[in-house]
C-alpha cells in the first residue's frame, strides 16, 4: 500500500490483487433459516447465467430449525463454478462464508475446506454480551486457527443493522453482495435474480435486499485486498438451470403424464413441490395420497385406466410401495415410479445421498417381478429420463423405476434447453372398440407384448387380477400357464435390451482399469479419469444408464482391461477388515449384478459418507486399484 | 366428461343392455353365499340403470367378496388385500367419465385397508363404495375379523374373539365429510336393491354395508334376522330408502330424517338391533373429485405452456 492511500484510507480503494482460477469453490454456511441457501442459489444462478459451468449442492440439516450456533447444524449452499462445464461438486471449498463460526466448525470438522481456504467469518460473536458465546468463539477460532487457512473477519451484522433492525435478517444478502465483488458478477443479473426469488413478496423487501447487497458489495470494495477471476464462456446454446427434482418433474410435463400420487418423503417431496404449483394448468393433478401404499395404488389405478401416472418417493416410501409395484408387474399396468435415494436401511440418513436402492429398484419383491430400471446421471438426464420412462412403461405394459439420488435432487446445473417434441407426449387416450376377438393379454409369443385396453372401450372388457392369470386375464393356477405367463413378463425386459445400445467408454476401449458407476456419480467418476489419464493410467469409465435390463456388449467390454471396479455410494466390506475374506465379503451392489450377470471378475470401491463422492477420492481409488492385484482395494 | 382429452368415438346410443350383457364368468362362491344375491342385485341396478359395461369398472381388494369383478362383463380390477379404494380413487380422478363401484370384504376395508377407508371417506369421491360384510375371513378359513363378535370363536381366537366388534356405521359416520352411510342386507333382495339404487345417484362417496352370511363360517349369525323380520328395524322416511314391497313383512320401522348426522350416529352407536337403511345423506359435502377437476389442455396448448415454463429457467 503507497504512503497516500493510508492517509486517506477512508477514501480511497485498495487495489486489490486479482487471482485468476480456472474453477472455484465456495460455500455459504448458517444456521437454518438465515438464508444462506437463497444467497447460494442467486450466485449459482448469475453465475450460470453469465456463462461459468455451475454445480450447486445444499447443504442440509436433517431438521427444520436445529439449535442455533451447532457444528451439525450447518445449513446452506456449496457452488463449484468454472470456465469449463462443471459436472460434479468437486474436492474441497476454496472459500466460506459463515454466519457463525459454529457452523464453520462442522464444515472444517468434516474436511470440506481446502487447507488454504478464504474464510469469511462473522466477527459479532467474538465480542457478544454473553461470555459462553464469547468462550465459545475463541475455543473455535483457536481451532480453526491450526490450519492455514486465510481468515478474515467480516462485521455482517454491524454493517446489516445499518439497513435492518433484525441482525438475522439481510445477513445473506450483503454476503451475495461480498460474493457478486469477489467475484466479478453482473450486479443487474443479481438484481434480477433478487426480484424473481423474492417475487411474491413486496416491493419493499426487494428494495431491502438490494440495498443490503449493495452494502456487501460497498464493504468488500472498500476492505478486502483480492478479487478472483473465474473467466466465463457465454453459452453458445440456449441453457436452462434448475434442479435434479425440478428437471423430473418438467420431464414429467414434457412426457405427457397427468397423474402424480405421492407422500411426503425427503429427499423426493419437492418433486411434488414443484408439480403442485403448476402441474392443474397442464391438466394434470398432483395428488398428496393418506400414505406412500396409497400414492401408488392411485398411480395404478389412474394407469389402469388411462394415460401413464407415476408415483415420487425415497427409500422408506419404496418399501411400502412394493406389494402395489408387483402388481402393476403382474397385471401389466404400466406406472413410473421415481425413487430419489438417499442413505438407508429404515429412515437412514433423510437428506443425504446413497446409492443403496439398486437391489430394492430391481429385487424389492416376492415372486418373480421383473421391471425396468433406469438411472439419470445428470440434471438433464433427471428431465429426459421421465420421458423415456413413460415410453417404456407404455410400449411395454411395465413398471419402470427412475432412480435419481440427494445429490442430483438438490444439485443445480445448466444444461441445454429441451427442444420440445409432441412425439414426448402421451396420446390422446383412444377408446375405439376392440377389435374381434381381443384378449386382455394378447401376449406376441416371441415378445411378450401385448395391447392393454383402457376402460371406455367397447368389447375389451375384462378383470385384471394379482392372480395367476391367462391370456383372457381368467384366474388360472395352472402350472402350464404360470410358465407361459411368468416368461411372458420376463421376455419383454430381453426386447427391450435389444433395442439398447453398448454404452460408450469415456476414454479408451482398452487399458489396465475400468472403472464402471451408474447414477449421480458420472461427473465426478470422469474427473477423477481424466486426472488419472493425465498421470499416465490408463483408464477408462463406463456409465450405466440401464440397470434393468442392461445394456449389451458389457463383457465384451471388460474384457479389454486388466481391472474392472465399480464406483458406488453403496456399502461392500472393506478387504483387510476383520473377518472379511473373498469368500464371504459382501460387495457393491452394482458389483454383485455385473458379476452375476458377465461372471467377469468385477471388483468395488464403494463408500457411504453421506454426501456426493469426490472426484479426487475416486482418483485415489484409482491410483490404489492399478497399483494392486486384487483389483478393488490396497 | 373426462378431463383428459379423448379421442371421439362413435357412439350407438340405442344400444339397451339386458342382463346377460353384464353376466361374466359364472360365480363360485359355496352354495348359500351372501355374494350371490348381492351380485344378482348389482346385475339388477346395472340393466335398470343402463349403465354401458364399457364404462363401468368395478375395484376389489382380496377375500371371497372380491371376486365380485369377475363375475361380471365389465372392467375390473382385482387388486390387493385392502387396497381397493386407493385404485379406486386413482381411476375415478383421472377418469371422471367412469362409474365406479367398489367392493371389500370386512377384513378388506375395515382392517388391513382401515386407512384408505378413512381417506376415502373424506375424499367424498362420487363412487360406490360396498362393503360385504360376513363378520369373518373366509377365504383364509375362519379367522377373526374387525367384526366378528365378541366372543365368536374362530380359527385364530378360538376361545372366542376377544374384543368388541368394530362398527363400520359409527366409524364412517364419524369420518368428516363423510356423505352417504346405507345398512341393507343380502336377505331382503327389495331392501339390497333399493339402497343400491340410492347409492349409485347418490353425488359423493356412498357407502353401502352389507350384512351377509357365511355358509361356512357364520351360519347362524343372522339366523334369528332372517326367520322374524320384526328384529329387524327399517329407517324410514321420505328422503330415505323405500322398499314398499317389505310393508307387510317389515313392520318395525322408525323414522329417521337422513340430513340429520346426531340421530345417525346415534341409531348406528345403538347395537341392540339391526337396522337398515338410510342413515345419513348430504349432497352438499366438499368432493375431492370436483375441486381436483384440471382443465382440458390441447398438446400444442401443453408445449407452449412448457416452453413458457422453460423460460422461467432460461440461463
Amino acid at each position: 500500500m503507497t504512503v497516500s492511500s493510508v492517509l486517506t484510507e477512508d477514501l480511497v480503494f485498495p487495489v486489490p490483487t486479482v487471482l485468476r482460477r480456472p474453477e472455484h469453490t465456495i460455500e455459504i454456511v448458517s444456521d437454518a433459516g438465515e438464508g444462506a441457501q437463497k444467497c447460494g442459489q442467486i450466485f449459482g444462478a448469475v453465475s450460470a447465467k453469465m456463462g461459468n459451468g455451475v454445480w450447486t449442492v445444499e447443504i442440509i440439516p436433517a431438521e427444520i430449525q436445529p439449535p442455533p450456533r451447532t457444528a451439525e447444524g450447518a445449513s446452506g449452499n456449496r457452488i463449484r463454478f468454472g470456465t469449463g462445464p462443471i459436472t460434479n461438486w468437486g474436492d474441497e471449498t476454496n472459500l466460506v462464508v459463515a454466519f457463525n463460526e459454529q457452523v464453520l466448525l462442522g464444515r472444517h470438522r468434516l474436511g470440506a475446506l481446502a487447507s488454504d481456504a478464504i474464510v469469511l467469518i462473522e466477527n459479532s460473536w467474538g465480542s457478544s454480551p454473553n461470555p459462553d458465546v464469547r468462550a465459545a468463539w475463541n475455543k473455535a477460532m483457536t481451532e480453526l486457527a491450526a490450519e492455514s487457512y486465510r481468515i478474515i473477519e467480516v462485521p455482517m451484522e454491524e454493517q446489516c443493522l445499518t439497513i435492518d433492525d433484525n441482525p438475522r435478517k439481510g445477513k445473506n444478502m450483503f454476503v451475495l453482495g461480498m460474493l457478486a465483488y469477489i467475484y466479478d458478477r453482473s450486479l443487474e443479473r443479481i438484481e434480477d435474480q433478487i426480484a424473481y426469488a423474492f417475487r411474491k413478496k413486496s416491493e419493499e423487501v426487494f428494495r431491502k435486499n438490494v440495498a443490503l447487497m449493495r452494502l456487501g458489495v460497498e464493504w468488500a470494495q472498500s476492505n478486502l485486498d483480492f478479487r478472483i477471476e473465474v473467466p466465463t464462456n457465454p453459452p453458445r446454446e440456449a441453457l436452462v438451470v434448475m434442479n435434479g427434482n425440478e428437471a423430473l418433474g418438467m420431464g414429467a410435463l414434457a412426457s405427457g403424464m397427468e397423474l402424480c400420487a405421492m407422500y411426503p418423503i425427503t429427499p423426493a417431496t419437492s418433486v411434488s413441490h414443484y408439480l403442485a404449483e403448476v402441474f392443474t394448468k397442464f391438466g394434470g393433478i398432483l395428488h398428496q395420497a393418506e400414505d406412500e401404499i396409497a400414492a401408488a395404488g392411485v398411480a395404478i389405478g389412474a394407469s389402469y385406466a388411462g394415460k401413464v401416472a407415476f408415483t415420487v418417493t425415497s427409500g422408506p416410501g419404496l418399501a411400502l410401495k412394493t406389494e402395489f409395484i408387483g402388481l402393476a408387474v403382474m397385471t401389466e399396468t404400466p406406472l413410473v415410479v421415481i425413487d430419489v435415494q438417499r442413505g438407508g436401511p429404515s429412515t437412514g440418513l433423510p437428506t443425504k445421498v446413497e446409492q443403496s436402492d439398486l437391489l430394492a429398484a430391481l429385487f424389492a419383491q416376492p415372486g418373480d417381478a421383473p421391471r425396468v430400471v433406469i438411472a439419470p446421471a445428470t440434471i438433464e438426464e433427471c428431465f429426459h429420463s421421465m420421458i423415456t420412462a413413460r415410453q417404456i412403461a407404455e410400449t411395454f405394459r411395465v413398471v419402470v423405476m427412475v432412480l435419481s439420488d440427494a445429490n442430483l435432487s438438490t444439485g443445480v446445473q445448466p444444461f441445454p434447453r429441451p427442444q420440445l417434441k409432441n412425439e414426448w407426449l402421451a396420446p390422446e387416450l383412444d377408446l375405439v372398440p376392440v377389435k374381434e376377438g381381443f384378449r386382455a393379454y394378447d401376449w406376441d409369443q416371441r415378445m411378450g407384448i401385448s395391447t392393454r385396453a383402457i376402460p371406455g372401450q367397447p368389447g375389451g372388457m375384462f378383470t385384471v387380477t394379482g392372480l395367476s392369470h391367462d391370456e383372457s386375464s381368467k384366474v388360472a393356477y395352472g402350472a402350464g400357464v404360470h410358465q407361459r405367463s411368468t416368461a411372458m413378463r420376463s421376455r419383454k425386459l430381453a426386447v427391450l435390451q435389444q433395442t439398447l445400445l453398448r454404452p460408450t467408454i469415456y476414454g479408451d476401449e482398452e487399458g489396465d482399469l475400468l472403472i464402471v458407476g451408474w447414477g449421480s456419480t458420472r461427473g465426478a467418476i470422469e474427473e477423477a479419469i481424466d486426472r488419472a489419464r493425465a498421470e499416465g493410467i490408463r483408464a477408462s469409465s463406463v456409465h450405466l444408464t440401464f440397470l434393468s435390463p442392461m445394456q449389451p456388449g458389457l463383457k465384451e467390454i471388460f474384457s479389454k482391461f486388466r481391472k474392472v471396479i465399480t464406483v458406488e455410494i453403496n456399502y461392500s466390506d472393506q478387504p483387510g477388515d476383520p473377518f472379511i475374506t473373498e469368500e464371504n465379503r459382501r460387495r457393491g451392489q452394482l458389483a454383485m449384478l455385473l458379476r452375476s450377470q458377465t461372471l467377469c471378475d468385477v471388483g468395488c470401491w464403494t463408500r457411504v459418507p453421506g454426501e456426493p463422492l469426490r472426484p479426487g477420492q475416486i482418483h485415489q481409488a484409482i491410483r490404489d486399484a492399478v497399483n494392486t492385484n486384487n483389483g478393488e482395494e490396497s | 366428461m373426462t378431463h383428459c382429452a379423448i379421442l371421439p368415438v362413435l357412439d350407438d346410443e340405442d344400444r339397451e343392455f339386458a342382463l346377460n350383457d353384464y353376466e361374466g364368468a359364472m360365480a363360485r362362491w359355496c352354495p348359500g353365499c351372501g355374494d350371490h344375491s348381492i351380485l344378482t342385485a348389482v346385475e339388477k341396478l346395472l340393466v335398470a340403470e343402463q349403465l354401458k359395461p364399457e364404462q363401468t369398472v368395478f375395484v376389489s381388494g382380496i377375500g371371497c367378496s372380491s371376486r365380485f369383478p369377475h363375475y361380471l362383463k365389465t372392467y375390473g380390477f382385482h387388486g390387493l388385500h385392502g387396497r381397493a379404494l386407493p385404485v379406486a380413487t386413482g381411476v375415478k380422478l383421472h377418469r371422471p367419465d367412469l362409474e365406479v363401484f367398489v367392493v371389500m370384504g370386512d377384513g378388506d376395508c375395515c382392517s388391513i385397508g382401515a386407512a384408505h377407508w378413512i381417506h376415502a371417506i373424506r375424499y367424498n369421491i362420487r363412487m360406490v363404495a360396498l362393503l360385504l360384510d360376513n363378520s369373518i375371513y373366509g377365504l383364509t378359513k375362519k379367522q377373526t375379523s374387525p367384526t366378528t363378535p365378541q366372543g365368536f370363536k374362530t380359527n385364530t381366537q378360538p376361545y372366542g374373539s376377544f374384543l368388541p366388534p368394530l362398527n363400520p356405521l359409527t366409524t364412517t359416520l364419524g369420518t368428516t365429510n363423510a356423505s352417504f352411510v346405507a345398512q341393507t342386507a343380502e336377505w331382503i333382495p327389495a331392501h339390497l336393491y333399493a339402497t343400491l339404487r340410492a347409492a349409485y345417484h347418490h353425488p359423493g362417496f356412498a357407502f353401502v354395508r352389507i350384512l351377509q352370511r357365511c355358509p361356512m363360517y357364520t351360519q347362524g349369525m343372522y339366523e334369528e334376522a332372517v326367520r322374524n323380520p320384526s328384529v329387524v328395524e327399517l329407517l324410514v322416511h321420505d328422503d330415505g330408502i323405500n322398499a314398499p314391497e317389505l310393508d307387510k313383512v317389515y313392520k318395525s320401522r322408525a323414522a329417521h330424517d337422513p340430513s340429520d348426522i346426531d340421530a345417525a350416529r346415534k341409531l348406528a352407536g345403538d347395537e341392540t338391533r339391526i337396522r337398515l337403511g338410510l342413515f345419513y345423506r348430504n349432497e352438499q359435502k366438499a368432493r375431492y373429485d370436483l375441486i381436483r377437476k384440471p382443465p382440458v389442455i390441447t398438446r400444442s396448448e401443453r408445449i407452449e405452456l412448457l416452453n413458457a415454463e422453460l423460460d422461467h429457467y432460461a440461463v
